[in-house]
């Protein structure tokens, strides 16, 4: 038995799932521990200081910066109105006077006889928490958020774009090897989470985004696709904050890639069920992948056990389900046939540790431990 | 079982004779020995284990404890204790234990910075030198002349989280008021660190030391309900526009780093007091160890890092030290940027084979992905070399354009510098001055030939002249660098003799011509070469390699055509003593500016000789697709 180098995604028919739900700065919690939410509810909110809008008096009214304190009209922590004068000069033989206008409206916050610059503090930002998953709050974190929790049919996916959202799933393609193309997104995806099969076209996701769909799933997307639905080639896979209309989530990876006929069966399995989805992805420290949760009733899905999770979960043995994620095999599934335990030199002219995959067709491939990963459920 | 001796004589130099190090990682903690070997300090075992700063474990300590255990199995030496702590032996007799451990890290994102300055290119540049140099990674730099409208620059500030904020403006004794009111942006912003809110944002002033009363008073101003500022004060880091003073600032980010960064972190509380010498940031380290080299060889060098998400690079030209840290130009999480930013048409153009544009799009982002799948194919290697070689040569350009003479500096010009266009702002970096080229980063020591780094280094960075190229051997720079504040002759030691694997000597023509044309011709004598001397003749556009054994050197005559330079003025020829490696000696004619043919089939060609000469892959054609 060896361990797997990289661990696969979760794709599971029922698992509690936790999400937490928390502030950026210290604020109010809008709920108790044992409440049930529905995703849309606000379950903490707080305000933000406002942004500070500077402005140099002296260089305005050309006097020293030690005389801004004496020609300011309003004392530091007024209120003030954009358009308001603020300071006024003294003018020569008390005519001629200068006044200036406060560029925005907030508190005066600091007047510097230093450098004679006036900070406009404006008005404090809302900023609220929604609960994303519907379920029951298990934990209350005073001032910064909660917990929530439920029982949920789960798919992670490799890649995503555009941030959390939710709508009822439904299903546009006829299985899991079908390319996603426009002409299968209809007006009644309106608000809907989209299922695809293998690829989806940049003209299926525009076309997902004329209806009002909230996310559109499928196997895989091209590169140049991504590019042209971005405006802009993606560097780093920092995602989550895009605002091009719509949360889209790959499960596979890049490229004509069907989508794991599990991962499909269930989310197709769901159709017309509410689901919360979320395309952030962060492929750094703290791996953050993109997820399809879909809140489920008690009893549900209970006892549906993939076969590839006979295994220990982490563990690499022979029989194991894993996915080749590198090419010349890329995106194929097989199961684990022979794991020499000596590292082999590859077709690059590398050693590494290698292992044996058993293809649906019979066929078999050596290919590196690295670029496997296993099918957990 | 620890030592009674005290921290000051447990550090003494002729004491120490067995020494563990730990270099903690975003993913990986590497642990090393070095052992006093027949009055020699060698590297004898290595370790490793899983950086374990995330949950589920959170504690930073139990992936050093892991790493050393693999050390401990593998020399045999009791190193961890019952309790779970490193062991320090009372006498050199003991078997058990070490004398020193010491650490560098970078886990958990490392030194993350904000720097502001009054001017870009003085004080701010200077700032950024300083923070760089002490391991940082720059999140920005705030300017008053860096063209945003105020209100931007503080909208800027409210969005980084940065661990540590230093400003700087002004020389000493001239005015003040740009820098406070460069203080009045940062101070109301308000960033808010990754550590939570109730941590002290520390900001370190090294401007103007007649701006401190003001720049106390701003920050003391600010109400407390964000966790307020952590202030501290030193000595001007451009006291002078001619002088630039970057120690003390330097230290103090060190200082900063460990008492609240490294506090901050899951377990460090508890690692900072297993050392022995403060724990350094892993680049920081890096440029340490470089300096050493450089200083007591009286040489000019370069070392790089390409990492899976960013590339160090660093240098010692004339004693001065530039670091800088490419952060989106990497093999794995930042490969799609490289593409991106250098174009898809400068990668290919490494390339000798056939392929599909579309395809290699998609490959790029599936390595993106899952960032820890190698290449099996020799495709799919001859495609990553080409990113790397471009991702080196981004990294290597930025940094040309930040390590130059300080600018603002008056200069003084003769008669005879009337045709001379030098001004203050001039890059440090010169090609035909680098004496040795020190490359680490998985896709250059993990290749699987050396001649493959080599060719990647030279092809990324253009030696000119005659320069030795090595490759640290498992990553261990980080490690000597800390190593070398405690005993500098043990570090030093065990650089020469285990860290550097030397892969041989680049000769490189300087200049221009006609491919097929005469470029310069070479005798070698001496050393392992077959019948005791070598001569011939390159053209332009020729590559050649001749082996020179590891340990082995020779003397190399180069005669070049008009207007070619090997280092001593156009057409004058050169003989130098060179070192061999695990490659040898390569020629390179192809001239500088390294210049590819345009046409598609030209180049194709031309690149196939360059792999051919120096057989970078000779197995490519014997090679099964799949395995």
């Amino acid at each position: 038995m060896a361990k797997a180098y990289t661990p696969g995604l979760k794709v599971s028919a029922r698992t509690t799932h936790r999400v937490r739900r928390l502030l950026p700065i210290p604020g109010d919690v809008r709920v108790s521990t044992g409440d049930v939410v529905s995703a849309n509810d606000v379950v903490a909110e707080t305000f933000m200081e406002g942004d500070v809008h500077p402005m140099n008096i002296a260089n305005r009214l050309g006097c020293s910066p030690a005389e801004v304190p004496t020609l300011m009209l309003k004392p530091e922590g007024s209120a003030i109105e954009a358009g308001e004068p603020i300071a006024r000069s003294k003018g020569i033989f008390g005519m001629f006077k200068t006044e200036i206008a406060a560029e925005a409206t907030g508190t005066l916050e600091q007047v510097s006889a230093t450098t004679g610059q006036v900070m406009i503090r404006g008005a404090a930002i809302p900023v609220q928490v929604k609960a994303y998953l519907a379920g029951r709050v298990v934990e209350v974190l005073p001032n910064e958020g909660c917990i929530i929790e439920n029982d949920v049919l789960m798919v992670q996916g490799i890649f995503g774009v555009g941030g959390e959202t939710e709508g009822d799933i439904r299903v546009a393609c006829a299985d899991h090897e079908q390319v996603l193309t426009p002409d299968l997104v209809t007006p009644e995806m309106a608000g809907a989470v989209i299922l695809g099969g293998a690829r989806m076209t940049v003209a299926a996701i525009r076309r997902a985004i004329e209806v009002g769909a909230a996310a559109v799933v499928s196997g895989g997307i091209d590169d140049q696709d991504l590019k042209d639905l971005l405006g802009r080639d993606l560097g780093v896979a920092i995602t989550g904050n895009e605002t091009i209309g719509i949360t889209v989530i790959v499960t596979e990876g890049f490229g004509d890639i069907a989508m794991a006929a599990r991962t499909w069966k269930l989310l197709a399995s769901k159709a017309g069920r509410r689901a919360s989805v979320n395309g952030a992805t962060q492929i750094r420290a703290g791996v953050m992948r993109p997820e399809i949760l879909v809140p489920l009733e008690a009893g549900e899905n209970e006892g549906e056990v993939d076969p590839t999770i006979a295994h220990e979960a982490g563990a690499l043995e022979i029989g194991t389900t894993v996915r080749v994620i590198r090419d010349p095999y890329f995106g194929l599934l097989g199961q684990v046939s022979a794991l020499p335990a000596e590292p082999a030199v590859l077709g690059s002219g590398s050693k590494a540790r290698v292992l044996e995959v058993r293809f649906p067709d019979g066929g078999t491939a050596v290919v590196p431990r690295a670029n496997v990963e296993l099918i957990e459920g | 079982m620890h030592a009674d001796a005290t921290a000051a004589s447990r550090l003494d130099p002729s004491r120490i004779k067995v020494i563990v190090a730990t270099d903690c990682g975003s993913t990986t903690t590497k642990a090393i020995m070095i052992e006093e070997v027949d009055g020699v300090h060698r590297q004898t075992h290595r370790g490793e284990a899983p950086t374990t700063v995330e949950e589920p474990f959170a504690d930073v300590t139990v992936g050093v404890v892991n790493a050393i255990t693999e050390l401990q199995e593998l020399s045999g030496r009791r190193l961890i204790a019952d309790d779970g702590t490193i062991i320090r032996r009372d006498s050199i007799d003991d078997p058990e234990g070490c004398d020193i451990y010491i650490s560098t890290s970078s886990a958990g994102g490392g030194l993350q910075m904000m720097v502001a300055g009054v001017v870009r290119e003085m004080t701010a540049a200077s700032a950024k030198r300083a923070a760089l140099g002490a391991g940082a990674i720059v999140m920005d730099v705030i300017a008053s002349n860096d063209k945003r409208k105020p209100y931007e620059q503080i909208q800027r500030i409210r969005e980084l989280r940065p661990d540590m904020v230093l400003l700087s403006g002004g020389t000493d004794g001239g005015n003040t008021t740009q820098v406070v009111q460069l203080a009045e942006l940062v101070a109301p912003a308000k960033p808010r660190p990754r550590f939570g809110s109730a941590y002290q944002l520390p900001i370190i002033f090294a401007g103007n030391k007649d701006a401190r009363p003001e720049i106390e008073r701003v920050f003391a101003e600010q109400p407390d309900t964000t966790g307020g500022f952590d202030l501290s004060l030193v000595e001007n880091l451009r006291p002078t526009l001619e002088q630039e003073n970057l120690g003390p600032a330097r230290d103090r980010i060190h200082d900063v780093f460990l008492e609240h960064v490294m506090a901050h972190a899951p377990g460090y509380d508890r690692l900072i007091d297993w050392t022995d010498a403060p724990i350094m940031p892993t680049p920081g380290a890096v440029g340490d160890i470089l300096q050493t080299i450089a200083r007591t060889q009286g040489i000019n060098a370069v070392g790089v890092d390409i990492g899976g998400a960013t590339t160090d690079v660093f240098s010692v030209f004339d004693g001065v030290f530039n670091r800088t840290v490419s952060a989106n130009l990497g093999m794995s999480y930042s490969i799609s940027n490289v593409c991106a930013e250098a174009g898809m048409d400068r990668v290919l153009r490494w390339v000798h084979l056939d392929m599909d544009e579309r395809e290699l799009r998609n490959r790029v982002k599936n390595k993106m992905i899952r960032p820890t799948t190698i290449p099996q194919s020799a495709e799919a290697l001859v495609f990553e070399q080409a990113v790397a070689r471009e991702a080196l040569r981004l990294a290597y350009q930025q940094h040309k354009e930040f390590a130059t003479t300080l600018k603002g500096v008056q200069q003084q010009r003769t008669v005879g510098d009337v045709f001379s266009q030098e001004v203050g702002g001039a890059s440090i970096v010169d090609g035909m001055k680098l004496d040795l080229l020190v490359a680490s980063g998985g896709v250059l020591s993990h290749a699987p030939r050396m001649h493959q780094t080599a060719m990647m280094l030279i092809d990324a960075f253009e030696p000119e002249g005659f320069t030795t190229l090595a490759k640290d051997s498992i990553f261990m720079m980080p490690h000597l660098g800390v190593l070398g504040s405690v005993h500098e002759k043990a570090a030093m030691e065990v650089f020469e003799r285990d860290c550097l694997v030397v892969l041989g000597t680049c000769v490189a023509a300087k200049g221009e011509g006609r491919t097929g044309k005469p470029c310069f011709s070479y005798r070698i004598s001496g050393g392992a070469i077959a019948g005791g001397e070598a001569s011939g003749q390159m053209n332009w556009g020729d590559v050649a390699l001749l082996e020179l054994g590891v340990g082995e050197t020779a003397e190399v005559e180069v005669n070049p055509v008009r207007g070619v330079d090997f280092g001593n003025g156009p057409g004058k020829s050169v003989k130098r003593t060179v070192k061999g490696g695990t490659v040898g000696i390569i020629l390179d004619a192809r001239g500088r500016p390294l210049v590819l043919p345009e046409d598609p089939t030209e180049r194709r060609a031309a690149v196939r000789r360059t792999i051919d000469a120096i057989r970078l892959y000779p197995d490519k054609e014997a090679a099964p697709a799949g395995a």
